[in-house]
């Protein structure tokens, strides 16, 4: 089973999302990144853009797939992960740290409770991840 | 994603294996190498792939691929079709069912060919082996086995044929090591082996029919031994290789590399609604030679010159080209007004390890194929900058 930090909270489309006073830090699960092998390009919002919970804010490539990114909570980005455009492999090497990707500024705080705990997105993965 | 969410819908983060699986082939039962059991046991990721259940990665796509490019690496490559063909009749069969000249092929030589349709459009793509005087071999691709099956016992039903595919195993050992690497286990000398000619002896004491060929740009070889034996010269390569830096590659970094090579992939870039020409596969069409099944329209293509050409694409930054996203002119600029018009469509693209860039195959309009001409690639909704860049993306090694 692939590393699932207990602070975290986490999506079923395997994004997570950390609380940081009162903004929100978004990145994709080690078991995601595992899934997806080499990430070779990552699309991300602009600052200032709005994202909606449960709906695509960006894209992550790898090698053999193309997939969405789904924000976990509402609100507006106020920080990009500037350093993924020219090092999408960060994404594998550390995805709960220096592979974060965005910093949102939440539109509703109790987005973040309906979310899965680590404890359940761990069960979810067992369960074979939605698929 | 700016701008509101994606045109076309993207895959979930874990979906399936995307275009590695194969969905005419979805209600059928997946067909296993002799390597199968060897590839679990090694922690391969499996997936279905033209309806045999075939490693993707080990360690990871560019992991394997610069491993490739750097020392060695060892792919099962055992689904791939083998079909001989023996008699008197051989010749002329093969002559009236492929492209190339195989009157120009000596015993002991290998040579890259066509099976086309009366149209043109392309059956599969081969490699076809002189075994002795009237006796021949043809690998075809896994996904066309049954097809071509059929095909070339029609268009050559006077000729003798045989399918051992079944029996035969096949493993690629290819890099800059492949040679020392297999040289130390062969019990004849592999240096002397030409490209594209073979030799028949043992390596790690197993028959093997030793093919100096590969579908990476580098230098190495192709071992078809029986499939009993298929599992007994895998551990041995890998075994041997350990000290040169051996790893087992998946079919994810076999089509990174063939793809920095430019070679077409049955299925991608070339198929039956594809002609050689506008392939870029006009040297294996050797009208001279006599009749051929496809030649007359090949020839009507070449005379009025293809309408389109199949090109290698470079991306300005890292977003890939997918098998199947519109190509159009350049996006709106200062001086060039207008929206971009579609000119063609991408049959290959991936991040390529080895150039660090992202780069395609795609056919556009001829007007549009020559090297430098810049275009545009329509990715999620949004038209992103590229161009036509000279080919193969990264320099061949291959024995010459």
């Amino acid at each position: 089973m692939p590393n699932v930090p207990a602070e975290l909270k986490y999506t079923r489309e395997h994004e997570w999302a950390k609380r940081e006073g009162d903004r929100v830090r978004i990145g994709i699960t080690a078991f995601a990144q595992e899934q997806l092998g080499d990430v070779v390009f990552v699309e991300l919002p602009k600052v200032g853009a709005k994202v909606t919970a449960h709906q695509a804010f960006g894209v992550v490539e790898s090698v053999k797939a193309v997939s969405d990114l789904f924000a976990p909570v509402s609100g507006e980005v106020v920080e990009v992960n500037s350093e993924l455009p020219q090092k999408p492999e960060t994404v594998n090497k550390d995805p709960y740290g220096k592979g974060w990707m965005i910093l949102v500024k939440p539109s509703n705080a109790g987005e973040l409770d309906q979310l899965l705990t680590a404890k359940q997105y761990e069960e979810f993965v067992a369960q074979g991840g939605g698929h | 994603m700016p701008g509101g969410p994606p045109a076309a819908p993207a895959r979930a983060l874990t979906g399936p294996e995307g275009r590695w699986s194969t969905g005419s082939l979805v209600n059928t039962a997946l067909k296993r190498t002799p390597l199968y059991e060897a590839h679990v046991k090694a922690g391969a990721r499996m997936v279905p792939f033209g309806g045999w259940e075939m490693p993707v990665q080990y360690a990871g796509i560019v992991e394997e691929h610069r491993a490739v490019r750097a020392a060695v690496g060892c792919f099962d490559v055992s689904h791939m079709g083998e079909f001989e063909v023996e008699g008197p009749h051989a010749l002329a069969a093969l002559q009236r069912l492929t492209t190339n000249d195989v009157a120009a092929l000596d015993i002991g030589q290998v040579q890259y060919s066509l099976l086309c349709y009366p149209d043109g459009g392309i059956v599969d793509d081969l490699t076809l082996y002189r075994l002795a005087a009237d006796r021949y071999m043809l690998t075809v691709n896994a996904s066309n086995i049954d097809k071509d099956w059929s095909w070339v016992r029609e268009h050559g039903a006077a000729a003798r044929w045989r399918n051992v595919s079944d029996d035969t195993g096949l493993i690629a050992a290819q890099g800059p090591k492949a040679e020392a690497l297999v040289g130390r286990l062969a019990d004849c000398d592999v240096t002397s082996i030409a490209y594209y000619h073979f030799a028949e002896g043992r390596v790690a004491g197993v028959r093997a029919l030793i093919s100096r060929t590969g579908y990476t740009g580098e230098d190495g070889f192709e071992l078809y031994v029986s499939a009993a034996d298929t599992p007994r010269l895998w551990s041995a390569l890998l075994d041997a290789g350990r000290g040169d830096g051996v790893v087992p590659v998946g079919l994810g970094a076999r089509d990174t590399l063939r793809l920095e090579m430019r070679y077409a992939l049955y299925g991608n870039d070339i198929d039956a609604t594809t002609n050689p020409l506008e392939a870029g596969l006009g040297w294996i069409v050797k009208p001279a030679k006599g009749d051929f099944v496809g030649r007359d329209a090949i020839e009507k293509v070449r005379a009025a010159g293809p309408r389109r050409k199949l090109i290698g694409l470079e991306m300005a930054d890292r977003s890939v080209a997918r098998h199947g996203y519109p190509v159009t002119t350049p996006v709106a600029s200062p001086g060039r007004e207008g929206a971009p018009t579609v000119i063609g469509i991408i049959t290959s693209g991936s991040y390529g390890p080895s150039v660090e860039r992202s780069i395609a195959m795609a056919y556009v309009a001829s007007a549009h194929a020559a090297v430098g001409t810049e275009l545009g690639v329509e990715i999620r909704g949004q038209v992103k900058p590229g161009r036509v860049v000279k080919t193969p993306f990264h320099p061949s090694r291959v024995k010459k």
